[in-house]
């Protein structure tokens, strides 16, 4: 399995000259399976490219799995050329929420007057799913599992399991609201038991810990949060996912520091646009140069 | 996966509620189980939740040998945890433990159970206040 990230900006899109190493569209994830399906994981502005590569390739069946519905994750969908192409098959995954349907809650979004098509009008075969708790699913070669994480809202992260290799996703969580996680017991972490053990999560990473204190409760995680986090799931690559609107490159290489000299003898690194992430049955885990 | 059952996120961010709260609060998981009390709780209980760990409901109400204002015996089915886990609805009393030190302290409390989605229920949340007697 092959991860590519199409945007890894939180919040909101941040394009300019100071953010151009990092890159500036929001969250999105392309996942290639061994088997060639392909996985999306979220639907931010990232997305628009992906789908001019996908309709290219001529993808037939497309599995898009949203974290949760907060606009950066979800405001590529409108422009997703895949969406307007009558013969593929679109699979839109979501977290469920006590009150509305996957369908109703996205169609708050892709409806005037925020947008000028309706879910009706979509042209291609698009199916909502509410995704799985708990319990593992297949999508093509993978095994998925999806599990309620901490943050504002019904919010998931994921788990895609293949060959014996794994790859996490908590692109936003606040694991450590109010609680000190090195004295938690693991079963009281939220996403520790979605992330323990595995061979990459891409996780938030949107503070710098002099931040965090004035956006406790925001729903995201401090620097010094997802290294612990990471450090007691016992993950083998931690990449630091989800950078804040307001840091400039500069600011990340600093982060980037930051997060090694927390964890020493860690694999951490940041992830930028168009990092190729290479999950190997051999055991080996590739990233790309930036 | 490590062999310890991970708590429901419901249950978890109750928690986070509970450890920055000065209001004692217990919380019961979905299967009866006394999963954890706050600082506020460990005053009138008479031992920190450490000490204790986690325990069905069943032994914790026979520890805390419920008594109605008057000092009669109550069912445990009637406390407002009891009303909460096994009637699905919240419910309020003003009632009498006998904490961990021996003395019987009288406690006003608030029971009200935690449904994650309509159908998935996650445990109760019992909140409580030491009053006059």
């Amino acid at each position: 399995m092959k991860a590519t990230i199409w945007g890894c900006r939180g919040s909101l899109a941040a394009p300019g000259p100071e953010t151009v190493r990092y890159g500036g569209n929001t969250s999105c994830v392309e996942v290639r399976l061994d088997d060639g399906s392909v996985v999306v994981l979220d639907a931010g502005t990232g997305l628009r490219a992906l789908g001019i590569k996908l309709a290219e390739e001529r993808v037939g069946t497309i599995h898009l799995l949203l974290s949760h519905l907060h606009l950066d994750h979800l405001q590529g969908l409108g422009f997703f050329r895949p969406l307007f192409d009558r013969d593929v098959d679109v699979h839109i995954w979501g977290p469920t929420s006590p009150m509305h349907g996957l369908d109703q809650r996205i169609a708050a979004y892709l409806s005037p007057p925020l947008f000028p098509v309706t879910l009706s009008q979509i042209p291609c075969r698009l199916t909502f799913h509410d995704a799985p708790e708990d319990d593992a699913w297949t999508l093509g070669s993978a095994t998925v599992r999806a599990t309620k994480v901490a943050h504002q809202g019904p919010t998931v992260g994921y788990r895609l399991e293949e060959g014996g290799r794994s790859i996490c996703y908590i692109p936003d969580h606040e694991p450590a609201i109010g609680v000190d996680l090195a004295t938690l017991g693991k079963e009281w972490i939220s996403g520790h038991h979605l992330a323990a053990g595995c061979d990459v999560l891409l996780h938030d990473a949107q503070y710098t810990e002099e931040e965090y204190p004035n956006h406790v409760g925001w729903g995201h995680s401090s620097i010094n949060h997802v290294v612990t986090f990471a450090r007691i799931a016992d993950v083998s690559q931690l990449v630091l996912f989800h950078h804040d609107p307001l840091h400039t490159d500069s600011q990340l290489d600093d982060v980037l520091v930051r997060a090694r000299q927390l964890w020493p003898g860690g694999s951490v690194a940041l992830a930028y646009e168009g990092m190729d992430i290479a999950l190997e049955s051999a055991g080996a885990v590739a990233t790309s140069p930036q | 996966m490590e062999a310890t059952q991970p708590k429901s996120i419901t249950l978890i961010v109750a928690r986070q509620l509970a450890e920055n709260l000065a209001t004692p609060m217990f919380l019961v998981d979905g299967e009866g189980m006394l999963v954890f009390y706050n600082e506020a709780a460990e005053s009138i209980v008479g031992q920190p939740f450490s000490a204790l760990g986690e325990i069905s409901v069943a032994d914790w109400g026979a520890m805390l040998e419920p008594c109605a204002s008057d000092g009669t015996h109550i069912s445990r089915a009637i406390v407002p945890t009891g009303v909460a886990f096994l009637e699905r609805r919240p419910a309020h009393m003003r009632l009498q433990v006998k904490a961990f030190d021996g003395v019987h302290r009288h406690i006003e409390m608030t029971a009200y159970p935690l449904f994650g989605r309509a159908d998935e229920f996650a445990g109760v949340v019992s909140i409580f206040w030491e009053t006059a007697a």
